[in-house]
């Protein structure tokens, strides 16, 4: 904490952060910010990183199965940059000071979530289409609206990661439009997945605006920019129209354009299966855990074998100095 | 040789090659979302992503060469096993993370002197390709062979499983350097790689890393080989059903 910040009272200080968020200013690493919003951003950007880890396993699922040579190169390619995101932002989760290991820790026992999309099934090839053009499609309606947060980290994070999710949500779309061009047989494939997994990317934005427990204070320090149901909205104006050049029809029988609103109207999210599946109750919950703890489990000799070596080599280097 | 045989055999060569390189890189596929640390999943990834790159590079060369329709997915998905002609060190199953890495890096001191042997072909196009594949390869066997470093020279345990790994793997590698007739006649030609000459200097390289990572030299009295002529080990065949999956339950499809 600065000087000029111990001579002034609590609120004071408080209200000097404030100021910076509502003049745009963007708050740094080192500058002091309250510790709410901190443990804030540290519980939002967490659960950002592990979605991007988590969401690897049912696009890592078809890897191996992918039905030409081409798509699983791009499928490969787009894999892996999921895990760069996840990097990154684990990197800008640590700026504030949480460790990665506390974060992954945090994700096994259950105290952080993931995107709670990634507990359905990626059951056909036409899944793998529909999450990048849906899922993907949902997060960068998110993402774009982060580049404008009020943490720089995360705010530049997704500067880049916006990037490479829309080449990512392109080639889910691309899929879906080869698909639903295809026979009879892959039009029916790629239906029956929209079908799946449309609403729960509606479920992606969280519930209503009057329902969401972290979203006013959020709103008002600037780490979300547009509320959950606005983001929805335009998710569901942009996405509707892509349904229907390719010749998909969004299973909503409620969905009708409203030209008064100069948006589409949906029907109502079952927010009773949205509450079930982040309780436990998807297909994958328990598998898509298991599975991360597994692998990091299986991990732990390989980092000991690498902290062994390197303590070895500068024992090493340390007797040759001496 | 005629030029039809000719180009039968460099066809055939080429097929070789681009097995070699689908069946390694997708066993590294498998590892996606199954590595030790994230940076390290991603790392292995990309090494898959080099090499089935590699793959489509060979296969959609003997699909021209073929000149009857196929591509490069006709030779990736609609072969069996007797078909597949690839070295059987590629496709070993991945094992523990100890596995993986000293396979790679074995495959990646062969692969490294490999394709800068093959960079001299008369043949241009497979040329073309091994000059891609010598600077990937390059970077593959400093990765590789720093982690043979770090797992022999690591923890007890650490040591342990790259040991029984390099043990495990030792009696696949003789295969990489024998020579058929097909290879034998595309040597004389200038096309192909004498892959026996290959030889000595894998031998020292790979001494020299054992040496230093403190893992012994096997002593195998045993040796498997097949893989050139189509006979492989259990493992392919599960590989393919898995591999192949869409083209065989759909067959004939754009995807």
């Amino acid at each position: 904490m600065t000087k000029e910040h111990t001579e002034q009272s609590p609120a004071e200080v408080e209200q000097r952060f404030q100021t910076r968020i509502d003049a745009e200013e963007k708050i740094e690493p080192k500058d002091w910010m309250p510790e709410k919003y901190r443990q804030n951003l540290i519980r939002q950007i967490s659960q950002h990183a592990h979605s991007e880890v988590i969401g690897m396993q049912p696009e890592g699922n078809w890897i191996t199965r992918a039905p030409s040579l081409h798509r699983k190169c791009i499928l490969l390619a787009k894999v892996q940059d999921e895990g760069g995101h996840g990097l990154y932002l684990y990197s800008a989760a640590e700026t504030l000071g949480a460790s990665r290991e506390e974060m992954v820790e945090a994700l096994h026992a259950g105290r952080a979530k993931y995107a709670s999309i990634f507990n359905y099934p990626a059951l056909t090839w036409a899944d793998i289409g529909a999450i990048g053009w849906l899922v993907d499609g949902a997060a960068i309606v998110n993402q774009v609206s982060l580049q404008r947060t009020s943490y720089g980290p995360y705010a530049r994070g997704m500067v880049r990661i916006c990037k490479e999710e829309s080449f990512h949500q392109r080639q889910g779309y691309h899929i879906m439009m080869t698909l639903a061009g295809g026979t009879e047989e892959q039009k029916a494939m790629a239906q029956d997945s929209l079908n799946r997994f449309w609403w729960p990317s509606l479920m992606m934005f969280g519930p209503h605006d009057a329902e969401s427990a972290h979203s006013a204070q959020s709103m008002k320090w600037k780490i979300k920019r547009q509320s959950n149901d606005e983001l929805r909205q335009k998710f569901v104006d942009q996405t509707v129209k892509q349904a229907e050049v390719i010749g998909l029809t969004v299973p909503d029988p409620d969905l009708k354009w409203n030209e008064e609103r100069g948006h589409y109207d949906f029907g109502e999210i079952d927010w009773e299966e949205f509450n079930r599946v982040i309780a436990g109750d998807g297909l994958c919950n328990r598998q898509r855990l298991a599975h991360h703890v597994t692998a990091h489990e299986e991990g732990q000799w390989v980092r000991d074998a690498i902290t062994a070596y390197e303590d070895k080599k500068r024992q090493r280097a340390d007797r040759r100095a001496a | 040789m005629t030029a039809t045989d000719s180009n039968e055999a460099v066809l055939q060569y080429a097929v070789r090659l681009g097995d070699d390189a689908l069946v390694l890189g997708h066993r590294l596929s498998e590892w996606c979302s199954n590595g030790p640390f994230l940076e390290e999943d991603l790392a292995l990834t990309n090494v898959a992503l080099d090499y089935i790159g590699r793959a489509r590079m060979f296969y959609s060369y003997a699909a021209e060469l073929s000149g009857d329709g196929r591509s490069e997915d006709s030779f990736a998905y609609l072969r069996d096993c007797r078909e597949f002609t690839n070295l059987l060190l590629h496709e070993l199953p991945r094992g523990d993370f100890a596995f993986t890495m000293a396979r790679q890096y074995l495959v990646d001191e062969y692969a490294l002197a490999f394709m800068q042997a093959l960079l001299e072909s008369e043949d241009e196009r497979l040329a073309g390709i091994a000059a891609k594949a010598v600077k990937e390869s390059k970077y593959h066997l400093r990765r590789s062979r720093d982690w043979m470093l770090r797992l022999g020279d690591g923890t007890a345990e650490s040591h342990c499983r790259l040991q029984t790994a390099v043990d495990d793997l030792w009696g696949y590698t003789p295969e990489l350097f024998e020579l058929d007739a097909l290879e034998t006649s595309l040597v004389a030609a200038g096309v192909a790689v004498d892959s026996a000459a290959l030889r000595p200097d894998w031998e020292a390289a790979v001494r020299a890393t054992l040496e230093e990572a403190t893992i012994e030299l096997p002593q195998a009295d045993w040796s498997v080989r097949g893989g050139r002529q189509g006979i492989h080990t259990e493992s392919l065949g599960h590989m393919l059903s898995d591999l192949q999956f869409m083209q065989r339950a759909y067959p004939g499809l754009e995807w």
